[in-house]
């Protein structure tokens, strides 16, 4: 690796002249409603000048959202998102108790709901690890493109692929168990859940638990191995040094369903702990800028300039002080112990966090299939009715808030929503920017260098697809463009994988 | 309970204008199946996106239909004979059906159940739009197709209806 550390990369957000710089976009236009961009501005002797990453957000939600019933929210948010609708549901859940006066659910509604989010976490981890960025880390960033995908994986290690395979559809399993369907759910009622387990469902999901626990550790150990096994690139890749956020319980433990607000500077101090989510606009700000839809949010105290911070399974693991499985709970204590207790910032180690975080759910969902709470009939308590509604949970990729406005007749007037995506913006916007400094600075810029700078985005496992699809769109584009716009070379991955200029 | 021997599987997204026309015409087929104008030997699956677990739903059948919004079918619609292929969908939060069928034949070790592809063209994916007037005329006539289609549902009738 290159060592440039010395380059600000703060600067490469905005180049400080254009003229005369070349153009390249990474785009993998690949569904209707956009996914992320890179465009980076090289000069003449292929140093880079600006890199930024683009992302298209959810677009018109709120105006999807605005007039309708309060309590349609929980299914009808499920559709700004098919990767992770159970987030959605969940957080809207979360924010139309609020709306109906209820801040303390039953034992066994708290409890169903737990258990689809851990199973939410479970498929959604197991996707990401075992399928979307294993071959990577398995292969190396710069083989073949033919070998870096799932087919690689599972043509060269057929049964881990089986085993992410496997892991994912117990995690939906248990999702439909307590949804009562695949897709399109109601579980989360205001107030409550619609509907709790029985005895046949519990023992349907226990009786496949041992091995669900067993596969975790195994992947645990993988992510944590090929973290190790090459230690200074690990460590070092796409390193940047931010501030962390998540929600903890009472006590600092983890908590991925509910808690307080808790801040850790990028020196390890608590900033900020037990802040009440519903004040979250008092402490988080989303700055707009020009040149992208999405907005960049940063912590208040600590202003626009130094209040980047990170979220998600690496925010998450060095944020709380505990977790409440033991499995998982050893496996924190000895990622801590990496950097001597001091916080995480290799940005490679969002793989390590987020299978310790397979492995607390997978913990997590057995402890609540063996509590008879979840077999109860008190599903569903009532308040009185209050004008705004805010929700936040702990999504697969990090602090997702759902904040609502209603009227009298219980219509949406304003919806606003910070999803776990649009918090690491600034975080992977840094990220791309040290990859670029590091590794493309002043290199012939090829599809393995370029695929570094993806390997830096997906370590984030940001949710860029919103559940639009559509037969034949071209999946990868790459254009060089002059100062001017006008197209030096193209590069275009086909649908079948085949590259053509 | 008994694996139905042909799984029809269906996806998009109910609130993204066009990209409901499969789920709607799931919708549709569950209507044909329990008014019991076609068998009752289709299991019908519906999801946002294709994904790995659904080489477990398609493990044991005979047969595959998948019905998708596209972009480039020729309307009122196109059906097809899929192949297993190795495509750019594979490294992807959503899987081709024909990507799925190549990742099934790796984690399965076997040969994929025979499959066709109903795409259906669709227009506008706006959050929150309703079907565009094209894409609902291409969705009554997907429906006609269907229920032609699933009323036998042997391998011999379907591969005769394949578009030309």
């Amino acid at each position: 690796m290159i060592n440039q550390s010395d380059i600000e990369i703060d600067r490469l957000e905005t180049a400080q002249q254009t003229e005369g710089l070349r153009r390249i976009a990474i785009d993998p236009v690949s569904r209707v409603e956009g996914h992320g961009k890179v465009t980076l501005l090289l000069d003449e002797n292929d140093r880079v000048q600006q890199a930024r990453l683009h992302i298209v957000e959810f677009r018109g939600f709120e105006k999807f959202i605005q007039g309708r019933p309060y309590w349609e929210l929980p299914v009808l948010v499920q559709r700004l998102c098919g990767i992770c609708p159970v987030s959605h549901h969940l957080a809207a859940g979360k924010a139309i108790d609020q709306l109906v006066g209820v801040d303390q659910l039953t034992p066994t509604a708290e409890k169903v709901r737990r258990l689809m989010h851990y199973g939410q976490l479970l498929q959604s981890h197991a996707l990401h690890f075992f399928h979307l960025c294993s071959p990577d880390l398995l292969f190396g960033v710069n083989s073949s493109v033919a070998e870096r995908n799932v087919v690689g994986v599972l043509n060269a290690h057929p049964e881990l692929a089986k085993q992410g395979v496997l892991l994912r559809k117990f995690g939906q399993e248990v999702i439909r168990v307590t949804a009562g369907k695949r897709i399109h759910g109601s579980s989360a009622v205001p107030g409550g859940v619609n509907k709790s387990l029985n005895k046949e469902e519990r023992d349907y999901l226990l009786q496949d638990m041992d091995q669900m626990i067993e596969w975790s550790q195994a992947a645990l150990e993988t992510a944590k191995s090929l973290f190790m096994q090459d230690l200074e690139y690990s460590r070092n890749f796409a390193r940047i040094n931010t501030h962390m956020m998540s929600l903890t319980g009472k006590n600092g433990e983890m908590d991925l369903y509910h808690g307080g607000l808790r801040v850790k500077t990028m020196d390890g101090n608590v900033l900020l702990d037990q802040v009440d989510y519903r004040d979250y606009n008092q402490h988080i700000h989303e700055q707009v800028k020009p040149w992208s839809y999405m907005k960049f949010p940063y912590l208040t105290a600590l202003g626009k300039h130094q209040g980047d911070y990170r979220v998600g399974p690496l925010a998450r693991l060095n944020v709380c002080d505990s977790i409440d499985t033991e499995l998982a709970e050893a496996a924190r204590v000895d990622f801590r112990a990496f950097a001597d207790g001091g916080m995480v910032q290799s940005t490679l180690a969002y793989h390590w966090a987020r299978m310790i975080e397979l492995l607390y759910c997978t913990e997590g969902i057995r402890d609540l299939l063996h509590d008879d709470d979840l077999l109860g009939k008190d599903l569903q308590i009532k308040g009185e009715m209050r004008p705004r509604g805010i929700g936040v949970i702990e999504a697969p990729r990090g602090t997702l808030f759902h904040d609502y406005d209603i009227n009298e007749d219980g219509l949406v007037t304003r919806a606003n929503l910070i999803v776990s995506t649009t918090n690491n913006n600034r975080a992977m916007n840094q990220s791309v920017r040290r990859v670029a400094a590091d590794l493309l600075d002043g290199r012939e810029v090829t599809e393995p260098l370029l695929n570094q700078i993806e390997v830096s985005i997906r370590a984030y496992d940001p949710c860029l697809s919103c559940a639009t699809h559509a037969l034949g769109k071209m999946p990868l584009e790459v254009e060089l463009l002059d100062s001017e716009g006008k197209r030096v070379h193209r590069l275009v991955k086909d649908s079948k994988g085949q590259l053509s200029e | 309970m008994s694996l139905k021997p042909v799984a029809v599987l269906a996806y998009g997204n109910p609130s993204r204008g066009d990209d409901a026309l499969a789920p709607c015409l799931l919708d549709r087929i569950e209507s044909m199946l329990s008014n019991q104008q076609i068998p009752d030997t289709c299991e019908l699956i519906n999801d946002f996106q294709l994904q790995i677990e659904h080489t477990l739903d398609i493990q044991g059948r005979s047969q595959l239909l998948f019905i998708d919004a596209s972009m480039n079918a020729t309307a009122p619609f196109e059906f097809s004979d899929l192949q297993a292929a190795q495509d750019d969908s594979i490294s992807s939060h959503a899987l081709s059906p024909a990507a799925l069928l190549t990742v099934y034949e790796q984690v399965h070790h076997e040969t994929a159940p025979h499959a066709f592809l109903l795409a259906i063209p669709g227009y506008e994916f706006e959050l929150g739009e309703p079907l565009s007037r094209q894409a609902e005329d291409n969705l009554r006539q997907a429906t006609e197709f269907c229920a032609q289609l699933l009323s036998d549902q042997r391998l011999e009738h379907w591969k005769s209806l394949v578009s030309r």
